[in-house]
């Protein structure tokens, strides 16, 4: 829902890396977007058409690698795939499992001209 | 030519709500983020905590809604200080917005600030605030379907304030479903159910915040 602002802001990352290295045109955006972010794709694709226009990297391809939910075990270590939100360890049932990837919305790197 | 970026899109919001964290430590105060859908009972909430914890925290608010100044009206009226941030047809608040109105209020001396954020159950559990604590509600009208419908707001939420209990016996709400599920998704979450129009429960509440904060501030 909020996916306006998300991206101005990712725009606002990529033109600032890019301004930053002299570039005259992005051609290429290659984000990282995690299973467990609200952000959805298809609504960062419009949007970007529309406020990218007149900037640099008006037409830019978006490329969007997902990252799917992974849960770190707390207890015994175990690093496992957290399957319909169920954050508890399989192997040893612990419920002090943290995040460490599916979560994420990055701006990995950019192409430049 | 590829340039490595390395830059979380939320990144921005994550160092604004870091400079809230440290205004609010400065004043040694306590901050609750407030999140629940529209009508879920969010601002009786709040002037129930109000009252509940009134004597022993100073308290104030901030009141995010997309349009008007009902909200905190009703706050101000109670004599507790609060500021309305009108966030103009967005879903959710962000950090910069809470860090303008964190610097209109005078935090010395408060010692439990509580930000009403948008009612909306997806999007702002995405931005952090700097806040102390995520409670959310979830009122029994909703259904106890919801925690899978919107994981990311019951699984990042510290405390789940069941409210409406009252309403029980007219619905085909399982109480007992909802809290399997949702300690599936979040094992640590604090439950309480409570009903803001009978006041049942809302002092195990009231109490364990009261705790908390003074454990926290």
């Amino acid at each position: 829902m909020h996916e306006l602002s998300v991206t101005e802001s990712m725009l606002g990352v990529v033109l600032r890396h890019a301004q930053a290295n002299n570039a005259t045109k992005v051609s290429r955006i290659n984000m990282v977007l995690g299973d467990m972010s609200t952000v959805m794709e298809e609504s960062v694709r419009f949007y970007f058409d529309i406020i990218s226009k007149e900037t640099i990297a008006e037409g830019a391809e978006l490329n969007f690698t997902r990252t799917k939910l992974i849960g770190h075990c707390g207890v015994c270590g175990k690093e496992f795939e957290v399957v319909e939100f169920d954050f508890r360890c399989p192997e040893c049932q612990g419920t002090e499992t943290e995040i460490i990837s599916g979560r994420e919305f990055q701006v990995e790197s950019i192409e430049i001209n | 030519m590829e340039i490595e970026v390395l830059e979380g899109v939320f990144d921005a919001n994550e160092i604004i709500a870091k400079e809230n964290r440290s205004l609010l430590d400065g004043s040694g105060s306590f901050m609750v983020n407030l999140m629940a859908s529209p009508g879920a009972g969010k601002t009786s909430v709040i002037m129930k905590t109000l009252e509940g914890v009134a004597g022993a925290l100073n308290c104030a608010v901030i009141e995010g809604d997309i349009a008007g100044k009902v909200d905190s009206e009703k706050i101000a009226a109670t004599g507790v200080p609060a500021i309305q941030i009108n966030t103009g047809g967005s879903c959710h608040l962000e950090a910069k917005q809470v860090n303008r109105a964190l610097n209109r209020l005078k935090l010395e001396g408060v010692d439990l600030v509580i930000v009403e954020n948008v009612g909306n159950l997806v999007c702002p559990a995405e931005f952090k605030l700097g806040e102390d604590l995520k409670v959310m509600i979830l009122s029994v009208a909703e259904g106890h379907d919801k925690p899978l419908k919107y994981p990311l707001m019951f699984s990042e939420s510290d405390v789940l304030l069941v409210n409406k209990i009252d309403l029980i016996p007219h619905t085909d709400f399982e109480m007992e479903t909802l809290e399997q599920t949702v300690l599936r998704m979040n094992p640590g979450v604090v439950i309480f159910k409570i009903s803001c129009r009978t006041g049942e429960g809302v002092s195990d509440w009231t109490d364990w915040l009261k705790h908390r904060v003074k454990a926290g501030a």
